[in-house]
Parts: structure tokens; sequence; C-alpha cells
């Protein structure tokens, strides 16, 4: 008999095949975190039932690894396995596409093979539906019936899980509809799979589907096989969970048989073996510490008045957050008449309704409602559905409320399920403030997901963490690399009280390195309120107390607090009496949505409208003010000044035919220095205009590093874009170390992917070869550039030594119009906020980052907040700086530039826009915060990528224009 | 009593003469045998120099706390070992130096000694002093001055280094008595150090290496060949890439690893490079040319010594190397490794070694172009090759990273019918 184990992120399965290879035995199990354990559980019984003897075993699986080593059974790699199952099993497939519990490989059996698995930042495929799932209060059953009755999709970021999550998560407050976001979902694991997979090899003949997900989720069969056109090629085989396991069972006969009772003693002392993972302090070291740590905790007690007795006025507080729903009534001391806390489940408005509804009912004859603010993600759908007064940025509230706990605080932190927000306040003005990025969010949803996933509640799972021995460091990049953690120290035999307190202290860390970034408990303030749902949870805040070597206060409503603050901003704006919704119209609350794109502009934003009993409507999901009716207050915005000047570089028709620039990257700003030359030496020159979305699809599969930015991803789709036009013979690219020299810094580099990206699309995109492909070295900085340029033209062209000559003195010129225009637009645009009284905001990052695919609408959303956008490129070159880093790139030249400018001016601020993956951007954010905080002013930074959500940017920003 | 700190004009503290006497410098672990080398060198100049081995979890931690989570994984290591080092009390603050090396070019490597001065600042000790340790003669210190002897020295450091680790990687694995080959590398490098890294007579004593080396006996076994190239710290620290190379031998592999020398090679090259190919000046030419004939011509006596004791793997020299990648990526592709990452993978297939590990930090600028961005090319030109590309990164679990380099082992073993 020849046995198979795969023990997998989430699952184990044991296969027994008889020496003809047919399954005779076969089990699938979800392993809870216990891996080894059910393991050794699920081969006895095998064995059992198939009589044991002599037998021949290997393992599988990525939780296997390590139990291989400790038992001394054969390790058959889990993609290698797969190979060997489809080949026995389907034959004549041409490539495997198979999905787990954390990893996605792909596999090309003809056409020269190759094996893939995801890289390390686009993991947990199937972990991200279970997340998902649960966040949507569905059951995966639920989840994929659901995704079925689709109507629509909407884009979803697919670098990986917590990308795709803030982007969903926003969809979900706005009101979008639970079928399109199933299956909005999945289509994102698809385009995940093929982006960060196929990486130019197309997925194309019979392809055959395998792993759990693709097993049980119809739905997202379905979606991939609609992707991929793969009509019948699609193969499914039966017992496609198993094929792992039944490949390390064919392989591993080609072994020495054992006795079975031999398998299962060696595979018995792999599960009793110790934990090798790094492990952390304990959090509490005996029960008194805990004790004392809990009587310091209880004095932060809010007073509470009886709801039930009370006479008198009162004010409502709402906070819809990221996963939960937060309501708190006050006196007119202040003091709690009622409050409510429950998940969301995905749906804000049902989640409010109810106990809305209830307290309006409590209130009814005795209480006088006098003010009600709303604040949270879902802030604008409940003003809108409810009528309430105000609607207040996150910040806010949370500041009026801690103050209410400690009026010296000057620091606050508060961890939600999505987000963490902290800010430093100096004399009751916030000074500063961080939010976290999309890389470190989703942490407190994370460890609730989590517990529930291992079938503990929040609370039960963090006590289990308070007096762990070993917790286990789970490191702190992002969720999906804790997640991967966590199966390793789940592999090791880390138990799952270790695993609880590693992981909030990761969470707390995630906080203090990637968010805070402070260096001392000293640099963070005096006096710390910490606040948000996951502080309730002991085990957080006492690990954040051990990293930051400091007491801080926790009130007793931590979860409450941005609810309580609304309520306490309301009562401070007295408006008399609330709008509120009545009663009758409460309880007969309608609600209708409907999803329709908006046609008003090219952008095309996918508008999600919500109807309120029939009649009031709301709409979401735009990025101005044009399908609301409004029309938008005209201020200067260089970002949409310079596209439209980009765009009017058209081709005109030359001699020469045509050739194809690729708008992007260092091409946004040069542009019209090789059009200018190349149109002059006789070529119409064609460029590929602006991205979208399906320009990034279209070029998604040749892109080989996953985790380079956004803007070198799009390059791929910009060269199918020229490639499409059948008249086009010739693509010119050129590969530029230097950039221009405008002596702002110790030297005038391109970064790396600018400079060389060219390179990697002659190497990657084979649609380049078949056409005449340019991407010569040039450096027009260098006065060799005519020489060298004509040198050129005239061996590849056969152009006149001369024309070129004359045609670079062109380039030159209309490179120095170009940006002459720029930069009096940035005068010009200075000077109307001093003459209007507008704040201005230098949105400063790159100048690819014109491109709206890029930017996502950023500018726009700063424009409709009333703020004059410039760009730091609208301002003129400055002096070299003293600076404490190299300032060698010309691009990043011109941030610390713009800080310096935005710091000595007392209405200009300054927004860095980063994408991710920029290396560089480690080095420039760093120095440019403390060139602004030098000149007291705040930091914000905006991460962009894919995400085309801009809830959290809108966070940001509107807490920048209301901090000062 | 700390030494008068002394600053120059742009307001950067001095290594001195005073602080030579005193000070005990810090330098962080790369490469063990060079390093031995280059610190028994600087002791014998006087310095007090101190090798930084730690490899504690606490590292990663403070590396953290330092610089930016997002900086590459080599800098948050280096200066987190440094600041382990500081912190461990085992060096009095006031009487320490730290020196790191510093590449220049278009890469943020050439950041990375900034970022160690900012974190000095942030933790208050900006009166640490750092010395640049460089090629290309940036950043002066008054205190950091060799007779013209040492240079000979240091480049004995690189070739004496680079031939005990490529003959040593060629006999590990195939050693009839377990531990000889590394016993054989603990008595070369004493030996070099006690008589002195002439190169008068290095050919003569590359000879005889090689031939010790020859006459380790070894097993006629069939092991798996694996290339290990990529960003040049994670590729040669073991503290950087999790100790790979032990990793790859308990697998039962032969590892090979490319040089030092064509690296530094590189390093001069490139400047001669962007004189010629944009007819620009370049202050320090005849430095960069002079770095690339004198370590060009020691690498070919490296290479005649391995060829001539027969049996072994001979490295490929600069210019075929060069000459390799020129069909891939041009030589202007220059920061980071630049165009010598794809033709050290080159170099590799065509010596039948198809192989090979593509290491980085996670969101490696230049390899996405030059590591990363080329495999698909090399894989159309060589349908042998079987090249995984492995990110490194404080998040990054071991378990993914083995399991992708099983992965690639699975398919080496298949087609070599191991």
């Amino acid at each position: 008999m020849r046995v198979g184990i795969d023990i997998g992120s989430t699952t184990v399965k044991v296969v027994v095949l008889d020496s003809d290879n047919h399954i005779v035995y076969k089990k699938y199990q979800r392993h809870h975190s216990k891996s080894r354990e059910t393991a050794v559980k699920m081969l006895t019984q095998a064995l059992e039932s198939t009589g044991g003897g002599s037998i021949t075993a290997a393992l599988s699986g990525s939780a296997a690894l390590s139990a291989a080593g400790i038992s001394g059974l054969p390790f058959v790699q889990e993609v290698f396995a797969t190979r060997v199952a489809v080949e026995s099993l389907v034959g004549d497939v041409d490539a495997v596409v198979e999905l787990g519990g954390e990893d996605a490989k792909i596999l090309f059996i003809t056409g020269g093979s190759e094996e893939r698995m995801n890289g390390s930042c686009a993991g947990g495929t199937g972990a991200f539906i279970d997340q998902m799932a649960s966040l949507l209060s569905l059951s995966l059953e639920e989840l994929d019936r659901l995704s079925l009755e689709h109507l629509h999709i909407y884009n979803i970021a697919s670098r990986c899980g917590v990308f795709a999550k803030s982007d969903i998560q926003p969809l979900l407050n706005q009101g979008a509809i639970k079928a399109d976001i199933a299956a909005s979902i999945y289509q994102s694991i698809v385009s995940q799979t093929i982006a960060g997979l196929a990486q130019g090899r197309e997925i194309k003949g019979r392809v055959c589907f395998l792993g759990g997900p693709l097993t049980f989720l119809k739905g997202l069969r379905r979606r991939f096989v609609s992707t991929l056109e793969l009509g019948d090629g699609a193969v499914f085989p039966e017992n496609a969970e198993f094929f792992v396991a039944i490949g390390a069972a064919l392989e591993g006969a080609r072994g020495e048989p054992m006795d079975s009772a031999d398998v299962l003693r060696r595979l018995s002392r792999a599960n009793e073996s110790d934990n090798k993972t790094g492990t952390l302090r304990p959090l509490f070291a005996s029960e008194e510490e805990y004790a004392a740590f809990s009587r310091r905790h209880a004095q932060n007690g809010v007073p509470e008045t009886d709801i039930d007795t009370y006479d008198g006025d009162a004010w409502l507080g709402i906070d819809a957050g990221s996963t939960t729903t937060k309501l708190v009534l006050i006196d007119e001391n202040d003091r709690l008449l009622y409050s409510f806390y429950a998940p969301g489940k995905g749906d804000p408005l049902s989640a409010l309704r109810g106990p809305l509804l209830k307290l309006l009912e409590l209130c009814a004859g005795r209480i006088t409602l006098r003010g009600a603010a709303v604040t949270g993600y879902g802030e604008e759908l409940i003003q809108n559905a409810f009528n309430i007064d105000f609607g207040i940025v996150e910040t806010t509230a949370h500041y009026y409320a801690a103050k209410k706990f400690d009026d010296n605080v000057d620091f606050i932190i508060d961890i939600g399920g999505q987000d963490m927000k902290c800010f430093k306040l100096r004399d009751g003005v916030v000074d500063s403030i961080m939010l976290n990025e999309a890389c470190s969010s989703g942490c407190g949803s994370f460890i609730e997901s989590f517990a529930s996933a291992l079938g503990y509640s929040v609370d039960a799972f963090a006590r289990l963490g308070l007096f762990a021995k070993k917790p286990v460091n789970l490191g702190s990049r992002c969720t999906v690399f804790m997640n991967s953690s966590v199966k390793q120290a789940q592999n090791d035999g880390a138990g799952v009280d270790d695993i609880s307190a590693g992981l909030s202290v990761s969470v707390v860390k995630n906080a203090v390195y990637k968010v805070i970034r402070a260096k001392n408990a000293a640099e963070l303030g005096r006096s710390i309120v910490v606040q948000g749902g996951t502080f309730l949870n002991d085990s957080i805040l006492r690990a954040f107390e051990l990293e930051i070597g400091r007491d801080v206060t926790r009130p007793a409503i931590a979860g409450l607090m941005g609810a309580f603050g609304a309520a306490l901003y309301a009562k401070s704006k007295a408006v008399g009496k609330s709008g509120l919704i009545g009663i009758e119209a409460l309880r007969g609350f309608s609600r209708e949505t409907k999803t329709t794109a908006c046609g008003l502009c090219a952008n095309g934003c996918k508008l999600t409208v919500n109807i309120f009993n029939g009649g009031k409507k709301y709409i979401s999901g735009n990025r101005c003010g044009k399908p609301l009716g409004k029309k938008a207050e005209d201020l200067p915005d260089s970002y949409e000044f310079k596209k439209d000047l980009l765009l009017s570089y058209t081709p005109k028709p030359g001699s020469l035919g045509k050739i194809g620039l690729p708008l992007g990257l260092g091409m946004y700003e040069l542009l019209p220095f090789w059009h200018t030359l190349l149109s002059e030496l006789g070529f119409e020159v064609v460029h590929s205009g602006l991205s979208d979305r399906e320009l990034y699809i279209s070029g998604q599969h040749t892109i080989p590093s996953d985790t380079v930015c956004y803007p070198a991803k799009l390059m791929h789709g910009h060269i199918e874009r020229l490639l499409e036009d059948r008249e086009l013979t010739t693509v010119f690219f050129p590969c530029m170390p230097y950039n221009f020299d405008e002596g702002m810094g110790d030297n005038h580099y391109n970064c790396p992917v600018v400079a060389f990206y060219p390179e990697l699309l002659a190497a990657n995109v084979s649609g380049l070869k078949s056409i005449k492909y340019l991407a010569p070295y040039m450096a027009p900085h260098a006065r060799s550039f005519p020489r060298l340029a004509a040198q050129y033209f005239h061996e590849n062209f056969n152009i006149k030594k001369g024309t070129v000559k004359i045609a670079v003195q062109r380039a030159f010129e209309a490179y120095e119009d170009f940006k002459n225009k720029i930069y009096a637009f940035g005068d010009r645009a200075l000077e109307f906020a001093e003459t209007h009284n507008r704040r201005v905001i230098i949105l400063a990052g790159r100048p690819y980052h014109t491109d709206p695919e890029v930017h996502h609408g950023v500018n726009r959303l700063l424009s409709s907040l009333g703020v004059v956008v410039i760009s730091e490129d609208c301002l003129r070159p400055q002096a070299k700086m003293r600076l404490s880093v190299l300032n060698q790139w010309t691009y990043h030249s011109r941030l610390y530039a713009a800080a310096k400018f935005a710091a000595e001016r007392p209405n200009v601020d300054l927004v860095q826009l980063i994408s991710f993956g920029c290396g560089l951007d480690a080095i420039t954010s760093d120095e440019v915060k403390d060139i602004l905080e030098n000149g007291g002013k705040i930091y914000t930074l905006i991460k962009i990528d894919e995400i085309n959500n801009l809830g959290a940017a809108k966070i940001r920003l509107r807490s920048l224009l209301e901090a000062k | 009593m700390m030494a008068k700190l002394v600053y120059d004009e742009t307001g950067r503290l001095l290594f001195t003469q005073e602080m030579r006497e005193e000070y005990t410098i810090l330098v962080p672990m790369m490469l063990p045998v060079h390093m031995t080398f280059l610190a028994k060198i600087l002791k014998a100049q006087g310095f007090k120099v101190e090798l930084l081995t730690s490899t504690s979890r606490e590292i990663v931690n403070l590396g953290l706390q330092s610089v930016h989570n997002d900086t590459c994984y080599p800098a948050l290591l280096v200066i987190g070992q440094m600041m382990e080092a500081l912190e461990s009390g085992k060096f009095d603050i006031n009487k320490t130096a730290l020196i790191i090396t510093q590449t220049g070019g278009g890469c943020r490597a050439s950041n990375y000694i900034h970022l160690l001065r900012k974190a000095l600042k942030k933790r208050g000790w900006e009166h640490i002093p750092v010395i640049s340790f460089n090629l290309a003669g940036m950043e002066k210190n008054p205190g950091f001055k060799f007779p013209i002897k040492v240079y000979f020295e240091l480049v004995g450091t690189v070739v004496y280094g680079d031939i005990i680790m490529n003959l040593s990687n060629q006999t590990r694995p195939y050693e009839i008595n377990p531990g000889e080959t590394d016993a054989l590398v603990d008595m070369w490098t004493q030996k070099l150090l006690d008589e002195g890294m002439s190169l008068r007579r290095l050919r003569w004593t590359l000879g005889r290496i090689a031939a010790d080396f020859g006459a380790i006996p070894i097993k006629k076994e069939k092991k798996t060949k694996v290339g290990v190239v990529g960003e040049i710290y994670i590729k040669y620290a073991a503290l950087g890439n999790n100790n790979l190379e032990a990793f790859l031998a308990s697998e039962n592999c032969e590892v090979v690893i490319p040089g030092l020398l064509d690296f530094i090679i590189f390093m001069g090259d490139h400047h001669l490079v962007d004189t010629r190919r944009y007819k620009i000046k370049y202050k320090k030419a005849a430095v960069s040319y002079l770095i690339k004939i004198v370590f060009s011509f020691f690498q070919k006596r490296l290479i005649g010594a391995v060829r001539r004791q027969g049996g072994f793997r001979v490295p490929a020299d600069f210019r075929t190397i060069k000459s390799l990648a020129g069909d891939y990526v041009s030589d202007g592709n220059k920061m980071g490794e630049g165009w010598l990452l794809t033709g050290e993978m080159l170099e590799l297939l065509h010596s039948g070694i198809n192989n090979i590990i593509c290491t980085q930090p996670f969101g490696c600028l230049p390899n996405h172009i030059v590591g990363k961005g080329m495999i698909r090319a090399l894989r159309d030109g060589h349908p042998g090759a079987n090249i995984v590309a492995i990110d490194y990164d404080p998040g990054a679990t071991q378990t993914n990273q083995e399991n992708r380099i099983k992965l690639m082992l699975a398919v080496a073993r298949l087609a070599n019918g191991i």
C-alpha cells in the first residue's frame, strides 16, 4: 500500500493507494492549527481502516516540511507532487492551476515545463477567502452561492489579500451588494493568480484546476474559466483536493516499504517535538502581575445614567467603523445613557437600524435629542440614510473623546478593525497624525477572524495569550506575512496560547514600527490614551505597554470612543433640535441599492446608488461632484493641468511613418522632448495615452516581478496598447540612468526602475519581438548628446546628422517650454490661493503620478475639499539643500525642495504620494517628514497602488485639513 | 574621555588620527574568509577592530526601530547589527567607530551610510564616527589612511578570499573525511595572515592553495549543483539569507557562489562605461581604470591557478561574463549589481549549472530588472534553466523560502536523475 499525507496550511489530506494506484482510502479535514496532531489521528484512522502492514509513505505540503525533517519520512515538494499526480491521473493537459490555503501554484506542462509558486507578497488565497467570508458574515457555501448571482464586478486590488480587503471594506460601507462583492473577491484572486504567477506565459489549452478552494467553490471556478476564456478546455478532475496527497503517495512508492506501525511512530514523534520558531517574553510572568494590571486599568470607567428614568436633553454619537458599529447616547453631564456595540456584518445600515429604533423608543416622550453626529467609514451613508446632523472625521471624534478622559492627553492611538490612527497633540492642537497604510491595515479584524477560524471568541482567544509561556515571533510586515508566520509556527508545533500572544505582539509592533515609527516612549508623549475595540483585548494592551515601556490609559469604553467623541462633538455644536430620522420613518425604513457606471466623464466611475425610503438618494463611488449634480468649484489643480498639457502633444503626419512612445514612468516628463525630437526628424509620433484599468489588465500577464511599483507594471499595458496599432512598426523607449541636472542635488540619477525598465520590457513582452523596439541608452543632460543622437539616428534611420542636431535643439526648447508652463502654472496657483485665501497642498510625488490610474483621483478629492493643488514640479529649482541623506535623484531632489517650501509658508502643506514598492521613498519619506516637522508642519503620506478606493486617503486628508 | 570631535565643511564627523589610536572599529560581517583577512590587516595597522558576528533576533528589531521598515533588508540588518553591538555594553560608546561600505551609484544602497548616521542621531549617538569603506575615494577621513602596501594587501584579501571560497565550496560537499575542507580553510587563512598577503608571491601561493585543496580526498558522488546569485549582501551573508548555504548543504547540494572579484571589477568598469557611452568626464576615471586593470590581472592569476590544478570548475573571467550578459542587458545597466547579475546567471548556465537561486531583499529595485526581469528571457534562451527568485525580508518566513527552494531542487533532481 502507498500512503500519501498532505499537510497543508489549513487542511490535512490522507490518501492510501493500492499497488495498482487505485484509491482505497481518502480523507480531507481542516486541522485548525493542530496540523501534526490531526495528521497523526488521520493516519491512524487510515491505517486502521485499510489494515496497515508493509507500506510506503511520504509527506507533502507546506506544513509538512519540518515534520518530515523530524520524522525522517520522505518529503515530496507539493508542486512536484501535483505534477506527478496530474501526469498519472489526468494525462493530457497543458497547464495546471492549484490554489491552496496559503499558496497558489501554476504548472506549465506543454511547451517547456515550468512550475511556479506565488511570491511571498502575494500569499494567502484560501485563507483570504475564509477571512472575507467572515467579514461578510457568510459561510463559505453562502459566499459561493451569492457570487453566482452577481450582476456587477468591482475593481478590487489583486496584489494580495490585505490590499483587496482595503478595497472591499469601503464598498461594504457604501452599501454595495454582497453578491457583487463575493464575485469581485473571486475575480481579484483570478487576477492575482494570472498576474503573479503566469508572468508572461499564457494559460491556455486544456487547463486542470486543483486544490481545496477550486474544488469546493463553484463561483471561483467560473471566474477562472471565463477570465481565461477556456470554454471546454477547463478540466476539473475528481478528487482535485487530493492530488498533492496522491502525488506524494505515488512518489513515495519509489522508496523502501516500512512497517505501518513504524511510520505512525515516526510521525507521532514529530508531533511531540518542540517548537523552533523564535519566541518572545511572556506577556505576564504571573497571575499577580496580571491582577495588578487589571486593577490599574479598572480605574478608567465612565459615569452612567439610567435611560429608563432620565428626563432631559441628550446627544447621539455613531461610529460606523470598518468592522463594527457603535452607538452612544450622552446626557447633559456627558454621562452615558445608552451604548451599543456590534459587528457591522458588512452592512452598517442594517446593523444600526435596529438599535437606533430601540433607542428612539426608549427616549420617546422623556428624552429630547439635541444633536447627532456620525463618524467612521460609513459616515456618509449613515448620515444620508438617517439624516444625522453632523458627519465628522475620525480623528476629531477620537480627540474629543480622549480629552474627556485625560485633559493632558498628548498622544492618542486607536486600533480598530481595519485602521490604526495615532495622533500627537500639543497644547490641545493636533500636531501630527499617523495613519496606517494599506500594508499594515486590517490587524484588528485579522485577530478576530483568526480566532473565529480556530473556533474561539476574540475574548477567549485573547485570554489564552495572557499567560502563554513562549509567545511566538510572527514578524510585523502585514497580516499576510503574519498569517504565513503563524503557519510556520504551527508547523513547528506552537500552541494556540503562544500564537495568540504572538499575534498581539505583532499587531503592536506593526503599530509602533510601521505606523508610529517612534524610537522611544518619550517621543510619544507623557499622557497616552489608547482606544479602539482592539485595545479591549488585554493581550494587546499589555503588549503595547511592554513595547513602549510605559503605562497608558485605556478607557473602559475603549471600543466606543469614536461614538462617544461624536456625541460630545454634537453637544458642543448645540443645534437646538436634532434632525434625526423619526421613529415612524425608521420603522418603515427601506433601502434599494443599484450599481451603475457614471458616464459624465472618461473616468467612468462605478457608482453605487442607494435610495432610501423610496425617495432620498445617496450616490457613492464617485471621485468628483458631477454625478451628484454639483458643479465643482474651479480651483487650480496642476495634476489636471499637466495631464491636459501632455495630451496636447498630438501626432503630425511624417514621412518616416509612425513611431510609438509608451506614456509612463520617465516619459511623463520627457514626452515633450522626445515627441518634438522625433516629430522634427519626420516621424508621426503617437503615444499610448493615459492608463486605465483595462490597460493594466491587458499587460499584467507579462509582469515578472510582483513587488515592483504600479507605474512600472502599467508599462506592460502601454506596450500592449501601442502594439494594437497595426501601422506602428517602431516603439521608442530609451533607457536613461541620468535625468536632467537641475542643480538641486549631489547627483541627478533616475531610480533603477525608471532608468532600466525599457530593457525589462524587451525581455518580457513577446509582442515587441515582432516590431522594431528601440531602447537605446541616452543621456540628454550630457554635452555630447546632440552629437551622439545624430550618430544614433543616422545609423538607425539614415537621417542626416545636421537634421538631427536641429531637431535636438527644438526638443530642448520644447522641454524648456513645457517646464516653464508648469512653473508658471505653479506661480498662478500660489497667487490664486493668496488672493482667494485658500490653502495650498503640494501633492508631491513624481511626474508619472500625473496619470489618473496612478493617483486614482487624489487631486480631485483634494479639490473637493476646497484646496489648491500643485505638484512638486510646479516649483522652480531651488538652491542645493543640506540634508541628512544623499540627495542624488532628480525627481527626489524636488521633493525635498517642495517640503522646504511648504515648511516655510503658513498656507502651504505637503502631502506625499508614494507608490507601493518604491524603495527610494523609504528614504525620501523620512527625510521629507523631518523637513516638514522641523517647520512645524504635519506630514501626510498617501500610499497608492492598484487600490482604487480613496476611503483611507480621505480620512488622512480631512484630518490634515482639520488639524489646524 | 572621548576624542575631540572634528567635522568637515559639510558637517560630517571625521574619524581622526586621535580616534585611530583609541577607538574600536565595529565591522559588520559579510564574507567570513574575506572579512577575517580585512580585520587582520586593519589590526596590523594599529586599529582596534571587532568583527560583528551576532545573529541574534534582536538585530531585526533594532533594525526596524532604527530605519524605515521599507528600507532594503541589508541596510536594516547591518544597521541593526551595529545597534545591537552598541547597546550590548561590550563597547565604550565614547570610544567606538563604525565602518560601512559605500558603493555610490543610482541604487539606494548609496544611502546606507546616511541611514546609519540618521539612526545614530535618533539614538543620541551622533558622536560616533562612521567610516565609509569604498573604492571610489568618497568621504575621506584623516585617521583612515594607509601606506600603499596596505592597498596591495586589500587586493590580496579579495583574491585569496575568493580562491579559498571557490575551492572549498567545491571540495566540502564531497570530502571523505568530514571537516577536512574547513580545517584547510582555517589553516590557509592563518597562514596567509601570518605570512602577509604579498602580491609578489601571489601566483606561487595561489598554486599552493589550489594544490592543497586538490589534495583533499573526495567521493565520486553526484550532487545537485546550485548557483547562488543576487544582491551582494543577501547572497553572501548568512544573516541575510537565513543560512542558505547550510540549508543547501543539508539538502545534499554543491553550492556555487560567484566571487567578489567580479563585483569589484564591475565597480571600476561601470564608471568607465559612462564616460565611454555618454562622453562625460569623470574625475576618478583613472582610479576606476586602475581598479579594473589590477583586479582583472589578479583574476586571471586566480583562474590560471584553478585551471592548472585540474579537477575543479574554473570560473569565467570578467570579460567573458560581460560578453555573455551583453546579449540580454546593456552594460549601461549598472545600478546595484546591474548587468553583472544577469551575467553571473548566464555564466552558471553556460558552465552547465542550470539550478540557480536568485536572492534579493524584498523590493530590491535593480533586481526587478536584472534579476527577476531577466529570468523569462534566460529560460527562453536556455531551456534547461531552473531558476527561482527568493525574497528576503524581516517578515518572510523561512518555511516559505525553503519550500520554494525545495521545488527548484525537486525539478533539478528530476532533470539530473538523482
